[in-house]
């Protein structure tokens, strides 16, 4: 949104316009103001306290919250909110990396697809076919073992490689029209090389789709992330992330609600936060909404 | 048509077969059963883990082909082999099939019919008190992860016990144990148990279908044919019903395939948090128990499953949309 930088022209820019419409709606502000507000608690959190998340207070075992420990403290004296805020630092990175990395690849699959056709449109159709078939949490719950002991970023790969097949089928169809338009016919006729005119004529025009798409995919990956991790099956100990925070509280959750609350609420946010991005983005980016808001 | 149909069959059992095949290979390389043995105490020596492990066709010393080999041709005959404690697989999801079927379908028909009817009313309400709370609670609902839904209606259902001193929901099984009496008290019983399971399972379901529902009919209200039903002297409640509601439903059919997969992950977190025995609480013991074969027959299972629901979105389709029906 550079544009808005430089004194308006006769006609506002698209990400002026954008912009605007999605700060006028009141719900996709308070998203980003709250995902603004959850983003400090995660990276700044940390500082604010001295216990580390690892740190045991022998002092103080299933204690409720107190001004030594804010949000409590667990089983062996951890304290819950130092796991916490780096619980959630971990879902958010890995939210944010499997969204980008899984609309990058919706975004370039679906494009070759739909530019080329042909035999390349139908092997690469069948491989999101072949996906879609396979359910993400059973797969990346076959393949944990794999990193157990390794690193997370393995994680974050798996999930972005069972996220992208939706998104890849409506951008092929956007694509398949793109690619009879006039400015696209003429870097052909001119002899410009198919991989250049996907980057900088096919991928710009449904950059817009794929903009919303990561801010959704976000929702999507964290809540998939908490999940797996839910069962064992993600971030793995002594890491902590708000699936294995919430596993692990969740058979006291009667008892000591102070374990189960915390995670669960700032989970919630986070994906409720994320959600009305997206969907203020959704209405802003989309031509047919400027009457109705 | 028949010709199509026809390509269309082969070209999901190719579907199926493939995706099993998949999940067999990358369970077989990802999941070591010999640690199961490894583990125990006293610790079996190394030829009768051998031995074992041969027997249940699981052994790592074999080539991952080979033991491909032997699963597949068991597989073309109907057999998936047998657990890692010698149990046949078949027996295990014939047993466990039903459980999670019953789960899924109250769940997805709970959860469709709900949604698409608090979609349409927020539409045709739109921007009014109605609409805002069912957007506010769809909002809240899509947010919530099923593991913590299940959590907090387990604790809502033990203060409700409580508080009344009646077991008015059970949350943990799909039956009380050594119940005895006759088909009404067996089927309450079941009943109760189910009430928790699906509407944690539903819940998500209403949520996602009320948003897509909600747009699509905020399109088809607008239209010319709602209003020309209109004038032609339809009442309000038909034309909305009849024309606008059938018209939206074709876009939300679409989705229904897209969504069927989260459905299948929300069953499994469901049966696990509420102690159902179906196929999703046999996958998550059976990865961590190294249960290859299991493991491939439960995501053959899915892949069907998957399929099946795509070609009853289809079937729905055409039923909805006239235009779709090929040769009348």
């Amino acid at each position: 949104m550079t544009e808005l930088a430089v004194p308006a022209p006769t006609a506002a820019s698209r990400g002026g316009v954008v912009l605007r419409r999605a700060l006028r709606s009141r719900s996709a502000l308070a998203g980003a103001v709250l995902l603004a507000l959850l983003f400090l608690l995660a990276f700044a959190g940390p500082y604010l306290t001295r216990w580390g998340y690892d740190d045991k207070d022998f002092t103080a075992f299933r204690q409720p919250p107190s001004p030594a420990h804010w949000f409590g403290t667990g089983a062996a004296g951890q304290d819950v909110f130092a796991a916490t805020v780096r619980g959630m630092q971990k879902s958010l990175v890995i939210g944010l990396l499997v969204a980008v990395v899984s609309t990058g690849l919706a975004g370039l699959v679906g494009a070759f697809a739909g530019y080329f056709l042909g035999a390349v449109d139908r092997v690469l159709m069948w491989v999101v076919d072949l996906l879609l078939v396979l359910p993400s949490f059973l797969m990346v719950a076959i393949l944990s073992p794999l990193f157990q002991g390794s690193t997370w970023l393995l994680f974050v790969a798996l999930l972005a490689a069972f996220m992208w097949m939706v998104t890849a089928r409506i951008i092929r169809g956007m694509t398949m029209s793109l690619r009879e338009r006039e400015y696209v016919l003429a870097a052909r006729y001119i002899g410009v090389r198919p991989a250049r005119i996907i980057f900088r004529h096919i991928l710009p025009n449904v950059a817009s789709l794929l903009i919303v798409d990561a801010t959704i995919n976000v929702s999507v990956a964290v809540l998939s992330e908490s999940a797996l991790s839910y069962f064992g099956f993600g971030v793995q100990p002594p890491d902590v992330s708000l699936g294995t925070l919430l596993a692990d509280a969740s058979t006291d959750a009667t008892t000591y609600p102070w374990l189960f609350c915390f995670p669960a609420a700032l989970l919630v946010l986070i994906v409720l936060a994320v959600n009305l991005v997206g969907d203020g983005l959704r209405d802003a980016l989309d031509p047919g909404s400027g009457q109705a808001t | 048509m028949a010709k199509f149909l026809l390509r269309r069959l082969l070209n999901y059992v190719l579907l199926v077969a493939v995706a099993t095949s998949l999940a067999y290979l990358l369970a077989a390389s990802a999941l070591h059963p010999r640690v199961n043995y490894e583990g125990r105490a006293p610790r079996p020596s190394e030829a009768v883990i051998d031995a074992k492990l041969d027997a249940l066709n699981l052994n790592d010393k074999t080539p991952l082909w080979e033991r491909y080999g032997t699963w597949a041709t068991g597989v073309l005959h109907g057999d998936f082999g047998k657990t890692w404690l010698g149990e046949s697989v078949n027996a295990e999801i014939a047993r466990r099939f039903g459980v999670t079927l019953r789960l899924l379908v109250t769940g997805m028909v709970v959860g469709g019919v709900i949604g698409v009817l608090l979609g349409a009313l927020s539409a045709v309400r739109q921007y009014r008190l109605t609409d805002r709370l069912i957007t506010a609670g769809s909002f809240l609902v899509m947010s919530i992860p099923v593991f913590v839904l299940g959590v907090l209606l387990q604790v809502g259902a033990t203060k409700v016990n409580d508080v009344t001193g009646l077991k008015i929901f059970e949350f943990s099984g799909e039956y009380a144990a050594g119940l005895s009496g006759g088909f009404w008290a067996q089927l309450a019983d079941r009943l109760k148990h189910l009430v928790l399971p699906t509407i944690s399972l539903a819940l998500g379901q209403i949520a996602v279908f009320s948003r897509y529902q909600r747009s699509a009919m905020l399109d088809v209200l607008a239209a010319d044919f709602v209003r020309t039903a209109r004038a032609k002297g339809l009442r309000r409640r038909t034309a909305l019903l009849r024309h606008a509601l059938r018209t939206a439903l074709i876009p939300s059919v679409t989705y229904f395939t897209y969504t069927f997969g989260m459905l299948l992950v929300g069953t499994t977190l469901t049966e696990k948090i509420f102690g159902w025995h179906g196929l999703g609480e046999w996958f998550v013991d059976s990865v961590g128990q190294n249960d290859v074969n299991a493991v491939a027959a439960v995501n053959c299972v899915a892949a069907v499953l998957v399929l099946v629901a795509g070609l009853a979105s289809d079937v729905v389709y055409a039923v909805l949309d006239p235009r779709v029906r090929v040769g009348g």
